[in-house]
């Protein structure tokens, strides 16, 4: 965001769009950008106007994410692409265990885009990252024609701080250790499909999007000695699961029993022929952790607004196959597997 | 959830498996066929086939329509989309599989064929509406359930006179595919007979089961409790040494089925004389197209396309599978060419088919490590 001067003629925030010369460069953009961009997320180094932000960083390793969001609608129940943007972020860099700092957000706008579905969108992102204690410190807004886009298309990238002894990574899972699920899986996609018009179905299920970090430092409080973090976003529960065993190395074995699903995702997913647990999350957690501590972490959890939904949905096993297996709830067993081709397009 | 979880309750499982294990004679087989790719799916979803004794197993059908549809009507889909620039209304399961040269519909699509994917047959008549200058078919795809729904959309299309929608007509019958696998003579006990399609049907056109190869056939929910309890029944029926239609999914089926759907269909489908199936070859009489009354509607007439034969994977073992006298393991492109994400045959197409249940659910440590 370059630093023009101010322009006369304000921002028709009513009534206005977004037209070309807002990307351009020029007098329109300098105009777009203080009156939606630096008026919702104003801060001393988005103040400075410089091309880049400059800042010391406290000591221990810096973690650095980013995370494109397209989703559609831009605004669902629970949430919307501006919050999404900052929550989906912040939550990539917690699950490394790192204490996030500040974010940067690209947009890429079409043509004709209302300027009040902009400005709500940017406040919401303003507002989920005062919550979250990080700020968005640099920026970039690009405007594409009419058609080649669709509406907005929001990129964040996010760098933190991972504290001192810290050690989280997706392959250190090892044989009889505890997988933890933070609530109720499946809330964010089917919020999101629900409010698909040509769905024509309505339920009462809010998108789960929130920021983890503030839960993972409770956990870590806790047990310094947690071994992963993932968060189980596109491909649901059962692609995060098989991530880890294949990164780790082992195999999973969980209890369908033991998975918290809210009753109407339940039943909108029976209604679509959905799997939950190939159904994406924005505001979960999965963790694994040494047996003999799961009672502290869960007990940690469970006192966080967050982790109040938390429990142990299985172990860490050896298989040189790599599987993870569930005990269903009808008393069988099978595999969980990725999802195979496209389920739900455009969800975050 | 109400009405749902009623059928899915563990403890009636335990017992009903008890039941099973303590009627079945240990010195004897029980193969059973599941006809449908919904009874192939409650199996292995619920892990059904592990409660169930060592000699009992079950047998996969071609119930699976994504599966049986023969690839030739895949290239013919891409066709009417690219040579005659329509806009296909389709399912979302028939975007992943691959017609006759490899190529699917979600390829077609990224190369610029209009392809929109649907969930119901007025979305699609929503789509004709709000877009008359455009072509717009349905692909129409399924067994006896799903054909009422097409049908409504012709009819109302017929009403509102509705120009520029067709239907691109792929709707296959049950009988006549179960006639043709066991004449074949497919090793089977019993059959658990359909259930969605048997409430349209009703339970008279499966006597042939009975009364030409003295085979018992039980229609089941399919509901994983409507599976065991409607197995318990066949095992009751060989034990007994008796062959009879019985039918366990009261709740919706009854011995006439839906007259006024048939009725309906009656008036705007008639039999093909011939059908391809996919794995199982021409069956007479076996498929349904549209009257002639309807035939402005029928995208077959109106867009007419010419596709190249197809020809099956070399190894695929779809046909045997499909006749229930193979399993997916023992073909030998099972997991290794072809899986889920890359299907090579019939039966890996679509989530219902038995080779992608089997991938996606049926596996364990102990069977992938013997192989």
């Amino acid at each position: 965001m370059t630093n023009q001067p101010t322009a006369h003629i304000p921002l028709d925030l009513r009534h206005g769009r977004v037209e070309l010369t807002h990307g351009a460069g020029g007098r329109a953009m300098s105009q777009l950008i203080d009156g939606i961009f630096r008026r919702h997320l104003d801060n001393p180094l988005l103040a400075q106007g410089n091309d880049q932000a400059c800042f010391t960083v406290p000591s221990g390793r810096l973690a650095m994410s980013t995370d494109g969001h397209v989703v559609s609608p831009l605004f669902f129940p629970g949430g919307d692409i501006g919050a999404l943007a900052v929550h989906g972020t912040i939550n990539d860099l917690a699950m490394g265990g790192a204490r996030p700092l500040h974010l940067s957000a690209g947009f890429i706008i079409e043509e004709g885009f209302a300027l009040a579905e902009l400005d709500r969108i940017v406040a919401s992102m303003a507002q989920a990252a005062e919550a979250a204690g990080v700020r968005v410190v640099t920026g970039d807004t690009k405007v594409v024609e009419r058609g080649k886009g669709d509406g907005v298309f929001i990129t964040t990238t996010g760098i933190g701080v991972v504290p001192e002894g810290i050690e989280l990574s997706g392959e250190r899972a090892r044989p009889g250790d505890a997988i933890v699920l933070s609530g109720g899986i499946g809330e964010h996609g089917v919020a999101i499909l629900a409010e698909r018009e040509h769905l024509g179905f309505a339920t009462t299920v809010h998108s789960d999007s929130a920021a983890l970090h503030g839960l993972v430092a409770t956990m870590l409080a806790a047990v310094p000695g947690l071994r992963c973090l993932r968060d189980p976003t596109r491909g649901g529960l059962a692609a995060c699961l098989n991530e880890l065993a294949h990164q780790s190395g082992v195999g999973m074995q969980i209890r369908e029993a033991a998975i918290p699903v809210h009753p109407e995702v339940a039943a909108a997913c029976e209604l679509l022929g959905l799997d939950p647990l190939h159904i994406a999350n924005e505001g979960k957690l999965v963790a694994i952790c040494p047996r003999d501590r799961v009672t502290d972490l869960l007990a940690a959890m469970h006192a966080h607004p967050l982790g109040t939904g938390a429990s142990q949905i299985g172990e860490v096993v050896e298989d040189a196959l790599l599987l993870v297996q569930m005990e269903t709830s009808f008393g069988g067993a099978r595999v969980v597997d990725w999802l195979s081709g496209e389920q739900l397009p455009r969800i975050c | 959830m109400k009405y749902v979880d009623e059928f899915r309750d563990h403890d009636l499982a335990q017992r009903l498996a008890a039941t099973i294990a303590a009627e079945v004679d240990p010195g004897r087989d029980y193969r059973l066929m599941e006809f449908c790719g919904g009874h192939t799916h409650a199996i292995f979803r619920y892990g059904v086939q592990q409660l169930m004794p060592p000699r009992l197993r079950f047998v996969h059908g071609p119930g699976c329509p994504v599966c049986v549809l023969p690839m030739a009507r895949i290239d013919q889909a891409i066709a009417l989309t690219e040579r005659h620039g329509v806009t296909l209304c389709t399912y979302g399961d028939l975007m992943r599989v691959p017609g006759g040269d490899r190529r699917t519909l979600f390829q077609a699509r990224a190369e610029g064929a209009d392809v929109r994917m649907v969930y119901s047959t007025q979305d699609a008549l929503r789509i004709a509406r709000e877009q008359p200058g455009r072509e717009v078919v349905f692909f129409a795809i399924g067994f006896e359930t799903t054909t009422p729904p097409t049908a409504v959309a012709l009819e109302q299309a017929r009403t509102e006179g509705l120009a520029n929608f067709s239907v691109f007509c792929n709707h296959v019958l049950t009988p006549p595919a179960l006639a043709a696998i066991l004449a074949e003579g497919a090793r089977i006990d019993g059959i658990l007979g359909p259930s969605h399609v048997s409430t349209l049907i009703g339970t008279a056109p499966y006597a042939f089961v009975p009364e030409q190869h003295r085979l018992p056939l039980v229609i089941a929910g399919f509901e994983p409790l409507d599976v065991m309890q409607s197995t318990l029944m066949l095992v009751r029926q060989i034990n007994a040494g008796t062959a009879r239609v019985e039918n366990q999914y009261r709740r919706a089926v009854s011995e006439t089925g839906n007259r006024k759907a048939q009725a309906l269909m009656a008036r705007v489908f008639r039999v093909r004389e011939r059908f391809a199936w996919r794995g199982l070859g021409e069956i007479p009489e076996s498929a349904l197209e549209l009257a002639p009354e309807f035939a402005a509607f029928d995208a077959e007439r109106r867009f007419p396309v010419a596709c190249a034969p197809t020809r099956e994977a070399r190894g695929c073992e779809c046909p045997a599978i499909l006749r229930g006298e193979k399993r997916p393991t023992e073909c030998r492109l099972f997991g290794t060419g072809c899986t889920p994400a890359h299907p090579l045959g019939a039966c890996m197409v679509s989530s219902e088919g038995a080779c992608a249940a089997y991938w996606s659910y049926g596996r364990t440590r102990a069977q992938v490590a013997t192989g």
